[in-house]
């Protein structure tokens, strides 16, 4: 099929402003975004910028902005995403080139929250028991791949940087609902300023844009009652 | 061009499985910066799915002398019994380490990390299929590389990200100094170092149809090879055979290890004639071949016959959301069907490269038949070749290869790392960048008719028509011209980005090289050997050959661009070569 792909483009070496370039790509049905992507920077424009490594949707380098809505390139069919596309940069991060943002205010709010299991007992030489109803509480929320795709598609995030963002808040929840797990209380300490958890308004724009499916506004929730109920 | 100058005892190349467990070994010993070409957490480590081998015997009775067992065995006797007595026996410490670090396995019943059956590993020596792959559904290597990051947040590692190693310097013999490239500003790093880890992941782009990254482009292997270190062993390369038709995503033998079945146009389960025993649980050389066979006979599906299925129709719905709930999620995202009642497409899929880099136990690399240890510089998981895997990996056990090698590899460059000098530089700062710098300007300059994405496919095409599963001499000789007409026009290819900005026009034509050196080093490799062995299989020399072969392939790449090729012996222990049945 015959695709018109429509991309914003700044070049910080020329550019004082993004502008729009079109491309006409042939591509498959059953082809990628990220096929159709390539295609345009392989055999039209090798300046085309963007991420990309896996392209099955499990790196989370291709989070973008394909027709208004947050997604991984390589995980949208073009038979799914038409015949005409737009593609821009994920919003709420600096654009550095085309489709290419600054990730490191975004790893550094992931970083704050305490990522790691916190647990300072010597087991020994031997594995933790955990029963599969309690693996099963954190389960949903081990899926993130840090592909940022909820944090900017979060309102909120948009108007404050300074709100640590579904992200973060996510895979602290991966760790303050593990049983093994000794930090809860300093994460929803951490959860629990100003820039945490409070600032989520429920509008649920990261758990649509999540593309592993992680009910992410329900993660948040659950953080917000462990702070209010002081149980975990 | 700006040249920055650090100084670290320690460097690791690569932030995958193996780069990051060797990050947490040496994190607190000695000062060391972690260099990755993407983010660590977007690795392909990151892909794998099915599970990580130890005989933990947590569901059944195991011991890690069967999986030594069926490990040598699957390498059809090229891996090196010393190195996989080491693995397999160090397996259960690593995964149980693994779990202290958080990783959420799935758990039995009684809360014991879960197992489950995988190809070619088997009770008592080949008797039936063990549950030994320790696993998270189907992102066990998802959770390992979170995992792994996890710790190293926790360990404050420092970490430069998006910087593409493009070069190493020697001096008095050792190594010296990585230069790296920042994606970012196109400004060139040199760190002077004592020691290296290299950890960069495989090669897998060379072949068109194929479950790997974009970025494996076997850049770590492919510097030191113009650096003249030997490459081993790398004849071997793994097709999977269950890769999502046309498209080569991984779809994991877990799916087999679950119950799913492979069936030919007739609907029939072939594998019970190819592996009688273990039927689909077979290791991946012979299912990938069985399944090209079906297809050759004319057993193949679809309307050019050239997939079969595999059938996961018959398993429990509530069984397919539970242990593989992200393949089966591939299958409906890129394939338009629905598992639970739709056979799916298959073909076998460029995978994984049992050779590389060649090192010893301690990852320490070493670069000639005796063995010699080339000090400071180290290698560990898919770019490394230990040998663990011989001619044919078997599955679960290159996350295995990772946490074990990458431990090891760690600790043994932290040790060298806190007991050594300083190297010096062989030269200035810009000299040492000198190469890269150059090879920079030349490619922007260049005003050549030849673009790299068409040329990057006439080398894939080829690889995979003529290198791959089944190969002749007359395959073998195809493959090698192509490789020459690429190699011939890629001094006419012409980038058009000549900025300094995120420039991945330019990093994708530097990685190519790579890609046609270690392409080349294959075919060379593989025509020598008459014979066929584990992944290797010649149609006209169809015959494992002990005699004469049992032996390790080095390529060394000549200052004319040339290569010769040299062997050593492989490392043999309690098990003597017999004929590999299942």
């Amino acid at each position: 099929m015959q695709v018109n792909l429509k991309i914003k483009r700044y070049n910080p070496e020329t550019d004082t402003k993004p502008h729009w370039q079109e491309f006409q790509v042939e591509v498959e049905e059953t082809d990628r975004v990220l096929d159709a992507l390539h295609e345009a920077k392989w055999r039209h424009d090798g300046t085309l910028t963007f991420r990309r490594s896996c392209a099955h949707g499990v790196c989370g380098s291709d989070a973008m902005v394909i027709n208004g809505r947050n997604a991984l390139a390589c995980g949208l069919l073009m038979r799914d995403a038409g015949s005409n596309i737009t593609v821009e940069p994920i919003r709420g991060l600096t654009v550095i080139k085309d489709l290419v943002v600054d990730m490191e205010p975004f790893f550094a709010q992931y970083r704050s929250v305490m990522p790691f299991l916190i647990n300072d007992d010597d087991p020994g030489y031997k594995e933790r028991y955990q029963s599969a109803e309690d693996q099963q509480r954190f389960d949903d929320t081990t899926k993130c791949i840090l592909c940022a795709a909820c944090t900017t598609s979060c309102p909120v995030f948009w108007g404050n940087g300074s709100y640590v963002g579904p992200a973060a808040i996510v895979n602290a929840h991966r760790f303050i609902f593990d049983t093994r797990d000794h930090g809860a209380a300093q994460r929803l300490d951490i959860l629990n300023e100003k820039s945490g958890v409070w600032r989520c308004r429920t509008a649920f724009s990261c758990t649509q844009a999540c593309p592993r499916d992680i009910k992410i506004t329900e993660a948040i929730q659950d953080v917000k009652r462990a702070i209010l109920f002081d149980r975990v | 061009m700006k040249i920055h100058h650090h100084s670290y005892d320690a460097v690791i190349v690569g932030a995958g499985g193996a780069g990051l467990r060797a990050a947490i070994e040496v994190a607190g010993k000695c000062r060391v910066a972690v260099l990755t070409k993407l983010y660590p957490t977007r690795s392909h480590t990151g892909a794998a799915q099915g599970g990580v081998c130890a005989a933990l015997a947590n569901v059944e009775e195991d011991s890690a002398e069967w999986h030594a067992f069926d490990t040598v065995k699957g390498s059809d006797y090229l891996g090196d019994q010393p190195a996989i007595d080491v693995m397999c026996h160090e397996a259960i410490d690593a995964v149980i380490e693994l779990e202290q670090f958080g990783l959420p396995f799935n758990r039995t019943p009684e809360g014991k990390i879960d197992q489950r059956r995988f190809g070619g590993h088997t009770r008592a020596h080949g008797e039936a299929p063990v549950r030994r792959a320790c696993y998270s559904a189907d992102r066990t290597g998802h959770m390992i590389l979170q995992t792994l990051y996890q710790q190293c947040v926790k360990r404050e590692v420092n970490f430069f990200n998006e910087f593409q190693v493009l070069d190493v310097a020697f001096s008095d013999g050792r190594l010296a100094a990585v230069i790296a490239y920042e994606l970012a500003t196109g400004d060139m790093h040199v760190f002077q170092t004592k020691g290296a880890l290299f950890a960069s992941g495989g090669f897998g782009k060379m072949f068109k149809v194929s479950s790997n990254a974009h970025s494996l482009t076997g850049d770590g292997p492919g510097l030191l090879y113009r650096r003249g270190i030997p490459m081993q062993d790398m004849e071997f390369f793994q097709f999977h055979p269950t890769g999502i038709y046309k498209l080569g995503i991984l779809l994991t033998e877990g799916a087999r290890g679950e119950g799913g079945i492979l069936r030919n146009a007739d609907g029939e389960r072939f594998m019970e004639r190819y592996a009688p025993t273990v039927k689909d649980l077979a290791p991946r050389d012979m299912v990938s071949r069985a399944i090209l066979t079906e297809i050759r006979e004319g057993r193949g599906i679809g309307t050019r016959k050239d997939y079969v299925h595999l059938d996961l129709t018959h398993l429990p719905p509530e069984q397919l959301d539970e242990k593989l709930p992200d393949i089966t999620e591939f299958v409906r995202t890129y394939q338009g069907l629905e598992p639970k009642t739709d056979p799916i497409p298959i073909q076998p899929t460029a995978h994984y490269a049992m050779g590389g880099i060649p090192t010893n136990v301690d990852g320490e690399v070493v670069v000639d038949a005796d063995n010699t240890v080339f000090p400071g510089l180290y290698a560990a998981g898919e770019c490394a070749c230990v040998s663990v895997h011989g001619a044919n990996r078997l599955g679960t056990n290159s996350l295995l290869d990772i946490i074990v090698f990458g431990r090891r590899g760690g600790r043994a460059m932290a040790d060298f790392s806190v007991t050594s000098d300083m190297p010096d530089l062989p030269g200035t700062v810009g000299d040492v960048a000198g190469d890269v710098v150059r090879r920079i300007d030349e490619m922007k300059r260049r005003d050549g008719d030849e673009k790299l994405a068409p040329l990057r496919e006439q080398l894939q095409d080829s690889m995979m028509e003529h290198a791959s599963v089944f190969r002749t001499e007359a395959s073998l000789t195809s493959a090698q011209s192509t490789i020459d007409d690429v190699r011939e026009r890629y001094k006419n290819i012409t980038i058009d980005d000549k900025g300094h900005t995120f420039n991945y026009d330019l990093t994708e034509a530097l990685e190519m090289e790579y890609l046609i050196d270690l392409a080349e080093s294959l075919v060379v490799g593989a025509q020598a050997r008459t014979e066929s062995r584990g992944a290797h299989f010649r149609d006209d020399h169809p015959v494992r050959d002990d005699e004469s072969w049992m032996k390790h392939t080095l390529a060394t790449r000549q200052d004319d661009g040339s290569i010769a090729l040299s062997y050593k012996p492989v490392i043999g222990g309690k098990y003597e070569p017999m004929e590999r049945k299942y």
